[in-house]
């Protein structure tokens, strides 16, 4: 990890978000990530200067968390959920036709290093099973066809956009936002999706809604 | 027939919602003012009459919570908020961060305020950028607009609001576990007593609260207890957001009062994906017991779902119709917890490998009946033993599964899951062959 004076005051910038300087921790762990693609032990000796922590006390950490690779990463991190509700639903076979595409398994990347493949665990988003992710953001209600699709487009420099979410960057990009998460693209993924809002649209079309505010305030 | 009653989602299809502008133009903020010209203690008051109980699993009456920090105590406070959603079927925090998270700052704010935080916390799960960037990006629009910050509103009152990324571990949505993570450690619970309320984060006086618990706050104020209590029940009162997930015809969020049945949330889902009868179903995420289509009828309430044999959860139902294997979903559930376990006890870190073994085992159709009664043992020697709930919730869907289909295991002694329940039959898309 290359320590520029830019890195070096970005650093302080995370530090100076929480009372104790432990807690930056985590956020210096993704914003080396955002540097390289993964956590080197240059990284963690960097970090642990910074906090006044020794590199085992940083390693427990960094070895704890699942985000956090000890090995490249590549341009893409491809995650598919293959807990039961995914799984069951079709994710076990989006993993599958991910994975003959990739030539990768469980944690391991393609031949190029270009793409790493994960089963990850529950997303937050069974609504819109199957689900993966690319570079963490969602690519929800895939079929094997269109698991592959991604890929193919993502492996030939097309746009990909995010079906709640930006269009693809890359791993690195996304590391970036968990270190300094207002990014500019809050804005990108538009309002709720038709999922999100199953409830809200039938409730109108039915006429149901909440009993009425005191005052008529809503 | 329970009808939907959108509060927190009532304005989710305005387009630029998840903006300060939008937020305001459908009454957001309006809240804030009214809570800032009441004395903090009366809030807290106000909250414990409305009987809001914690939306992240336990159902803590939040109000309580609030009352136990020592007030006057001449040391800095902190509200930290738990956005690490991540137990299996719960999706309802993360679209709220989504779609509304102005509604969650706002309620950050008040309930800051109510404790007397001076700096509050949201601990998102690194695994949504979306979710983190939205929720970010609405605290600076209100650093920016003067309500966060010093003396907001002239009102005397200073608080400050950090945003933090978690990594991956599901562990870290135990509010312990989740402090050390916040305090730069390994994500490991921590001996209860001390609770938070006196020793949290940095050892200091500390609310932690889900993010729909927070989120209701800003309607509590504005609206009042009476309204709030029209809905639901006596101990369960208020409303829920409700995600409904699995072989559904239209999974999604409904929002709905408390008290409404998992039949009546079906109906509005649209019936079972291609007919059929409910198989199974959990009410609010894998560490809550199973229930069958006996119980659809049964009020989704923190108390009627335990007098079932289940715990309301995180209020996000996962509906399995009957192509699937009730072995293999068990057997996936306890992997992960196997996976998620943080090491730190021995019955937890033991006993999920052990169960995941032997489950391992009766999915390849290699099960016995001595490992049927080694299974009960195990998860015997989990509840109640282990450090946090993670062990427990562990030991949690064997037991469950077994009450209502245990010739599915026996089945299993002999025949392959995949062979008595072709994966592809349960798939939501077609064309694709068994594995």
């Amino acid at each position: 990890m290359e320590v520029t004076p830019e890195v070096r005051s970005q650093m302080s910038e995370i530090i100076d978000r929480y009372p104790n300087s432990r807690s930056a921790l985590m956020p210096l762990l993704h914003l080396a990530q955002s540097i390289d693609d993964e956590v080197t032990p240059e990284a963690m000796e960097v970090i642990a200067d910074a906090l006044g922590l020794t590199t085992a006390e940083v390693a427990a950490v960094a070895t704890f968390y699942t985000m956090y690779k000890r090995k490249p990463v590549g341009r893409h991190h491809i995650g598919v959920c293959t807990n039961t509700l995914c799984a069951l639903l079709g994710g076990d076979a989006v993993y599958d036709a991910v994975s003959e595409r990739l030539g990768a398994g469980h944690d391991q990347t393609d031949v190029d290093g270009t793409f790493w493949l994960e089963r990850i665990e529950c997303q937050a988003a069974c609504t819109h099973a199957p689900v993966m992710t690319v570079d963490w953001e969602f690519m929800d209600n895939q079929t094997p066809a269109s698991a592959v699709d991604i890929i193919d487009r993502l492996a030939r420099g097309e746009q990909v956009q995010s079906t709640r979410g930006p269009v693809i960057r890359d791993f690195q990009a996304t590391e970036h936002t968990l270190a300094f998460p207002v990014d500019g693209l809050a804005g990108e993924g538009g309002e709720a999706d038709d999922i999100m809002l199953a409830g809200l649209t039938y409730a109108r079309e039915h006429g149901m809604s909440a009993p009425a505010a005191p005052g008529g305030d809503a | 027939m329970t009808p939907l009653t959108p509060v927190i989602t009532e304005h989710w299809d305005v387009p630029d919602l998840f903006t300060l502008d939008g937020y305001r133009r459908k009454g957001g903020y309006r809240a804030l003012p009214k809570a800032l010209a009441m004395d903090p203690d009366a809030i807290i008051g106000m909250v414990k009459e409305t009987g809001l109980r914690g939306r992240g699993g336990a159902g803590f009456p939040t109000g309580l919570k609030w009352s136990f920090v020592p007030q006057n105590d001449g040391k800095p406070h902190y509200l930290v908020v738990n956005a690490d959603e991540s137990e299996p079927g719960a999706c309802k925090d993360v679209p709220i961060m989504i779609a509304n998270p102005h509604a969650l700052i706002e309620g950050v704010i008040i309930a800051s305020y109510a404790i007397r935080a001076s700096h509050a916390f949201i601990y998102i799960r690194g695994e949504v950028p979306q979710a983190i960037r939205r929720v970010a990006t609405a605290v600076r629009e209100a650093e920016q607009a003067g309500l966060i910050g010093d003396n907001i509103s002239g009102s005397g009152f200073s608080v400050r609001v950090t945003v933090h990324s978690g990594a991956g571990a599901y562990i870290c949505g135990e509010e312990t576990a989740l402090l050390n993570s916040l305090e730069g450690l390994r994500g490991q619970p921590r001996l209860k007593p001390p609770f938070p309320a006196t020793h949290g984060l940095y050892s200091l006086p500390t609310v932690v609260n889900n993010v729909e618990t927070i989120t209701n706050v800003p309607w509590i104020v504005n609206n009042g207890v009476d309204w709030f209590r029209q809905f639901g029940t006596g101990k369960s009162p208020g409303f829920k957001v409700f995600a409904v997930s699995g072989h559904v015809e239209r999974p999604g969020i409904y929002e709905a009062p408390l008290g409404i049945t998992m039949g009546e949330l079906l109906e509005y889902a649209g019936g079972v994906r291609g007919g059929g009868p409910v198989k199974f179903w959990l009410p609010g995420g894998s560490s809550v017991p199973m229930l069958t289509a006996d119980y659809l009828d049964t009020p989704l309430t923190y108390e009627a779902m335990v007098e079932a044999g289940s715990m309301l959860g995180t209020g996000t139902p996962m509906v399995f119709n009957n192509t699937i294997s009730v072995v293999k979903s068990v057997t996936r559930w306890l992997e992960f917890y196997k996976h998620e376990s943080c090491g730190k006890c021995t019955p937890c870190r033991e006993g999920t490998y052990w169960i995941t073994g032997l489950l391992e085992k009766f999915e390849a159709g290699h099960g016995t009946d001595p490992d049927m009664d080694l299974l009960n043992e195990v998860c015997g020697h989990i509840m109640g033993r282990s450090f946090c709930a993670l062990g427990d919730a562990a030991a949690t869907p064997f037991p469950a599964a077994v009450k209502y289909f245990r010739d599915e295991f026996q089945t299993a002694t002999t025949v392959p899951v995949d062979v008595s329940f072709p994966p592809s039959a349960g798939y939501v898309f077609e064309g694709v062959a068994a594995r």
